[in-house]
């Protein structure tokens, strides 16, 4: 399993990789939205790719809770 | 007792195009000066710069004629060579009559099968594989297959989730014997388990789970399209231009980039027809297709993959080869 830290620097990669957010950029205490500027269907490219990167599923409705990137990090650490 | 049983034909190809865009031009602006929305995020979120709207009293029926003549005449066909048509629509205002009956009549191909056919935006695919094997069966020696659609009566004006993106149009094909096989195997299905995904609600307007119907376009439809591809025996790298159903341009350019990365070339032309015709269902897939031969992007010989996908759910695709 994954520590915090490794999950934190999948999700930048990710994230980087969909939105062109630079990685350094995804701490934990953003908002994907509201910092970010992350829109609700690259949120659904962010999800889809952290399933397969981390073996987890995350369905919509629980996507629509992860609000920050600190939300994403516990989500994947507590369903990995 | 033995029975009859119309002579087989080996091959299939598709013999002309038509299309019809209603003259209607609806901007982004136009949009906003109605309910909150803004061109930036119409362009980010769906990839639409303009779509078209039919006039009020204009029906399924009037759109699907004009493509229907137009396919024809590219075909340099008559009406009396044509014995079957399907109209692939979901937006008939109720279930009878249907489109193809009249529509038929009034291209003058008098007498003939004639029958719509409802995949939602799936429903060019499915008819084209519907009207090859007519053909090849002996059933049918002439399709004519018209997409033609009017979501303008299906969408809520108001609604900024759903009126920014469908708009109205019509497009046909015509599919007929052929010495070397220009349309491939279908590879058709669907996943009624997720019919709550897309329906029209008791108003009879358009309801959709954005975020859900994304997730499936952008993960499930690029398998399919590779099936398609495997069924017609060639590979991704034969693959010239790409023409998924126009839903939105970021579904378009992730399937793209899913068939790119199992060996689809980088040089292979994908069909963007959505930034200036919107989401117009079952005629998505050949509007796209007349305007990239209309525009010289695409040629005769081609070997294109169209892939459609739509409420149900339901999705269909095949490989053809461009007249």
């Amino acid at each position: 399993m994954a520590s915090n830290e490794e999950i934190l620097s999948g999700l930048g990669e990710i994230v980087e990789e969909v939105a062109g957010v630079s990685a350094d950029e995804v701490t934990e205490e953003k908002s994907f939205v509201d910092d970010l500027d992350i829109d609700s269907l690259s949120m659904v490219e962010i999800a889809v790719q952290a399933e397969d990167k981390f073996g987890v599923k995350i369905p919509d409705d629980e996507l629509a809770n992860l609000k920050t990137v600190g939300d994403a990090v516990s989500y994947v650490a507590k369903n990995s | 007792m033995k029975l009859n049983q119309t002579p087989r034909v080996d091959a299939t190809r598709i013999l002309g195009f038509g299309s019809y865009r209603p003259e209607r031009v609806v901007t982004n602006d136009d949009l906003s000066a109605i309910m909150d929305t803004n061109d930036e995020w119409i362009r980010t979120r769906v990839g639409i710069v303009e779509r078209r709207f039919a006039d009020k009293d204009q029906t399924v029926p009037d759109l699907a004629v004009i493509a229907g003549n137009r396919a024809l005449a590219d075909a340099g066909l008559k009406p009396s060579d044509i014995d079957t048509v399907i109209v692939a629509t979901c937006t008939m205002p109720c279930g009878i009559p249907n489109a193809a009956a009249q529509v038929s009549s009034r291209i003058g191909i008098e007498n003939k099968g004639a029958f719509d056919l409802n995949a939602a935006c799936a429903g060019f695919c499915y008819s084209i594989g519907t009207a090859s094997d007519l053909v090849r069966a002996g059933t049918a020696r002439h399709v004519l297959v018209i997409g033609a659609e009017k979501l303008t009566d299906s969408v809520d004006p108001y609604d900024r989730a759903n009126a920014i993106i469908f708009a109205d149009g019509s497009a046909a094909a015509v599919i007929g014997p052929a010495e070397e096989p220009g349309i491939g195997p279908v590879v058709w299905g669907s996943a009624g388990e997720l019919v709550d995904l897309i329906y029209m609600r008791e108003d009879r307007y358009l309801f959709q789970e954005g975020q859900s119907v994304f997730r499936w376009a952008t993960t499930a439809i690029a398998p399919i399209g590779l099936q398609a591809i495997e069924a017609a025996g060639i590979t991704p790298a034969d693959i010239d231009v790409l023409v998924p159903h126009q839903a939105n341009l970021r579904i378009v350019e992730a399937i793209a980039k899913k068939l790119r990365a199992k060996g689809a070339r980088q040089d292979m032309v994908v069909a963007e027809d959505i930034v200036t015709s919107g989401n117009t269902s079952s005629a998505s897939i050949p509007l796209a297709i007349d305007r990239m031969r209309a525009d010289g992007k695409i040629r005769s010989g081609d070997t294109m993959l169209l892939v459609g996908f739509g409420a149900g759910l339901s999705y269909a695709g095949q490989v053809v080869i461009c007249p």
